[in-house]
């Protein structure tokens, strides 16, 4: 089905007589492999209320992410959580939507400086399993107004409900960035420079490290004669580090965000969160057949033989692994999202029986 | 504000309960004697007095699920407390409730430089765990006004914001893990040093839930380094609407400002009286701060001057030192106490779209004459988060009443224009029976649903953020049920 009205999907889902399998744009098929009759929300699609001096943007779920982007950029305004495109990577085509890119909580490189994707959420409205209609949240930037299921509905992956309409916060587009490249450093070094950039008053929004090139990439934006002072005060932090140039490369920061290095090679791919001073004991232990750090160390991106459990790596780390890309048999035989605590897991699920009482919604696809 | 009928069961077993809560904490630690207890009665919003069944200060998380198994058993509600500073009455007790207050749990029990974060125990205060980490030239971002007071753990129940959230984020976006205890006792761990949830969101949700999930006792919070310097500019106008039309102008010219704060003529005049700051004489001012290195600073100054200078300002005061800094912003910061000054006042806290504050505050001036009470308005522009303060006399008769009903219809206005009842204070029993006006049957049905998650038998601060009539089935009924 493809509705092409909330009123209509409600409808649909209402009327539904087994599980169902809930697609945006289908760029970013991540998660335990799901059947059920497809459902589209393609259909509810468009840009529905911009006030660019709020900051603010209102869109129907399947309204296509390059639309937004677009009409934000006219504005000279940006989604500041950078959304990745996950097609290079997982091999999938189409269009990705705003409501797909929501459901999966997808973020970019600046997500370590100004949040995630869930930080930039500022309402939604959704049809959960039941078939009703529901909001949370609003259009306005500060909301405290009841329980923040704006949140709990941003990398939900469509198992708590339909999302049909979503606000956003956008923030200006930096007038100018530049790179700090440090050059022929390990991982631990990298860290370690990711780290005293982060922590220093310079506003690093971009910091990653590919141990293949053995570089790490410190980002600076802003307006001209800022990004200008700031680079000079970073260099001086980072004198210690070795080797240093600059680049004002845009497109460095495009292949960190889509992880481009991965793009057509073999192997599994495992997203993990850690304490950045934990990233290097992880690369270790993992053994991966390449790898790439983003949010200063939080972020480890690996590529590895398939079918491997890489959570071995993580004894005695707190953290969580996603096994991002892998054949339907062992996104069906390892746990595509990282196992949770008894007392947790116990309250997700019983989450999702409250919003979806008959268990239709993308069953089975978060475990 | 109606609250339940206390449960008569639950005031007959106070000492049997009074009994089981001495077995697992300190005696200094169960207060239940009817003069002590009374300093618990309420929290800021102190129309509102209630003393409560008895108080409990834990000083470990396995006290506070001791005491929360015991509750749960004893089916006795429980209201945890921060510091008491909510402006919404999310800490008022019942008189058949336990407040679970968690002041004596204030350390520091991590920090990390190179990883950016610091652990603590909910009951320390906001601006002292930035005090555990200044020494290194780091800050906690959020900045409640009552951050002298409030503790972390009702920031976290509230979501606070404050001042500099425009650009940091309110408590949620530098909130990284929480342990925390639910109504059974449980012990949970949610998020942690590392960033996002491996599965469902849990901390979003329970950031913001108003002590109505669990208890926390201890947060791990992103701390930030400090930036090399910060200053305000101020501009002074004749006319709300073109200071309303100034900071969109400002957003939409790509400067991010930690900080933009308005005050309107009673406010600006009451201040003056107050502290004599050498505010303009004018019916709209902006404080305007931003950060960075001096030429950053002075950069960034310049270009809100000159957009600033297209509305026609009365005056436009540029900071160039840290005491004129500071002469700008006391009056902004002694506005409520100016207030107090003068008069009683309640405290609102909706947010609209930055594009309906013209109309709102020419609503508001209506709504004022209608009532016959003044309202000043002093707010955070940037975000549309508006604290009009509407004066009334306590000790007259009906003007509590009056003044709330005022509220009242201009929260619902703040609804009407997109926006909503509360930016950063919270619903408590303040807004209880506003949230019909912004939420449908079915929106409210599956936030209770949440609670029915994680605290079946709703005991805990149950007579908060949901009408009471609306939450009525599920608060009796769960107990009757057993």
């Amino acid at each position: 089905m493809r509705p092409e009205t909330e009123a209509a999907l409600a409808e649909n889902i209402a009327a539904a007589r087994g599980p169902l399998r809930i697609v945006g744009g289908g760029t970013r098929d991540i998660g335990a492999p799901v059947a059920g009759e497809l459902v589209e929300t393609a259909g509810m699609s468009g840009i529905t209320l911009y006030e660019p001096g709020a900051l603010t943007l209102v869109a129907k779920a399947g309204t296509p992410l390059s639309e937004i982007e677009v009409a934000v950029a006219a504005e000279n305004q940006r989604l500041a959580f950078e959304p990745m495109d996950h097609r290079g990577l997982l091999g999938t085509s189409g269009t990705s939507t705003i409501g797909g890119c929501v459901a999966a909580n997808v973020s970019g490189p600046r997500r370590i400086s100004v949040g995630a994707c869930r930080d930039h959420m500022l309402g939604v409205r959704m049809v959960d399993g039941a078939g009703r209609i529901l909001k949370n949240g609003g259009r306005v930037m500060k909301n405290v107004t009841g329980y923040d299921l704006v949140k709990l509905m941003s990398g939900s992956f469509g198992t708590l409900g339909v999302l049909t309409e979503v606000s956003l916060k956008v923030l200006p587009v930096a007038q100018t960035q530049a790179t700090i490249i440090l050059h022929d450093i390990d991982a631990a070094r990298a860290v370690g420079a990711l780290s005293a950039g982060l922590g220093s008053p310079y506003e690093v929004t971009g910091a990653a490290y590919d141990p293949a090139l053995r570089e790490a990439y410190l980002r600076i934006e802003g307006f001209e004669d800022s990004v200008t002072y700031r680079t000079g005060q970073l260099k001086k932090v980072l004198a210690d580090f070795g080797e240093m140039s600059v680049s004002d490369d845009v497109t460095l920061w495009e292949g960190i965000r889509d992880v481009s290095v991965f793009h057509g090679k073999e192997g599994d791919v495992w997203r993990i969160s850690v304490r950045p001073s934990d990233a290097p004991a992880v690369l270790e232990a993992a053994g991966a057949d390449a790898v790439l750090l983003d949010w200063g160390g939080v972020l480890i991106w690996l590529r590895i033989a398939e079918g491997r459990d890489v959570r071995t790596a993580l004894q005695g780390i707190s953290g969580h692994a996603t096994l991002v890309r892998a054949s339907a048999q062992t996104r069906a035989s390892l746990a595509v999202f990282h196992p949770e605590d008894a007392g947790v897991r116990r309250l997700s699920d019983a989450l999702r029986a409250k919003f979806d009482p008959r268990g239709i919604l993308n069953t089975g696809l978060m475990g | 504000m109606e609250m339940p009928v206390p449960n008569t069961a639950v005031l007959s077993k106070k000492a049997a309960v009074v009994r089981r809560l001495s077995e697992v904490l300190p005696s200094d630690a169960v207060i239940h004697e009817e003069r002590e207890v009374k300093a618990y009665e309420c929290d800021a919003l102190t129309a509102y007095k209630c003393p409560p069944l008895a108080a409990v200060l834990p000083s470990t998380t396995e006290q506070v699920a001791a005491v929360l198994k015991i509750c749960h058993e004893e089916n006795v509600p429980v209201v945890p407390r921060g510091s008491g500073t909510s402006l919404a009455g999310g800490a008022l007790p019942t008189a058949d409730c336990v407040i679970l207050g968690v002041s004596r749990m204030n350390e520091v029990l991590e920090t990390n430089y190179d990883d950016r974060y610091v652990r603590v125990q909910s009951g320390r205060t906001n601006l002292s765990v930035t005090g555990a980490v200044e020494e290194n030239d780091f800050f906690y971002a959020p900045d409640p006004s009552s951050q002298l007071a409030c503790a972390i753990a009702g920031n976290i129940a509230m979501n606070s914001g404050g001042a500099h959230c425009l650009k940091y984020g309110v408590t949620t976006n530098n909130l990284m893990g929480v342990k925390m205890v639910t109504m059974e006792g449980e012990i949970l761990e949610i998020g942690g040093a590392h960033l996002d949830a491996a599965g469902l969101d849990l901390l979003g949700l329970i950031c913001g839930s108003e002590g109505q999930l669990g208890v926390v006792t201890e947060a791990t919070l992103r701390i930030l380094r400090k930036p090399e310097g910060a200053r305000p500019v101020l501009v002074a106008f004749n006319d709300n609407e073109v200071a309303g039309a100034c900071v969109a102008d400002i957003i939409k010219a790509g400067v991010l400002p930690v900080a933009i704060e308005f005050m309107d003529r009673l406010c600006i005049e009451t201040t003056e009286n107050f502290a004599q700051a050498g505010y303009p004489d004018c019916n709209a001012l902006l404080i305007i701060e931003v950060e960075g290195s001096d030429a950053e600073i002075d950069m960034q100054l310049d270009l809100i001057a000159k957009i600033a200078a297209k509305h026609d300002p009365i005056e436009v005061r540029q900071s160039k030192s840290a005491e004129e800094s500071a002469a700008i912003w006391l009056g902004r910061k002694s506005a409520f106490g100016a207030i107090g000054q003068i008069s009683d006042y309640m405290c609102l806290d909706g947010t609209i779209p930055v594009s309906a504050l013209p109309q709102v505050l020419g609503r508001i001036g209506e709504l004022s004459e209608q009532y016959g009470l003044q309202v000043g308005n002093v707010f955070h522009a940037g975000d549309g988060n508006m604290h009009p303060l509407i004066l009334y006399n306590a000790n007259k008769d009906g003007d509590l009443e009056l003044c709330e009903q005022m509220g009242a219809d201009i929260l619902r206005l703040c609804v009407e224009v997109g926006g909503c009842l509360t930016g950063e204070h919270g619903v408590g029993i303040e807004k209880r029976d506003l949230m019909v006006d912004q939420y449908a049957p079915d929106d409210l049905d599956i936030q209770m649903s949440v609670k029915d998650v994680f605290d079946p038998k709703w005991l805990l601060n149950p007579a908060k953020v949901f009408p009471l009539d609306s939450s009525d089935a599920r608060r009796v009924g769960s107990i009757a049920a057993e």
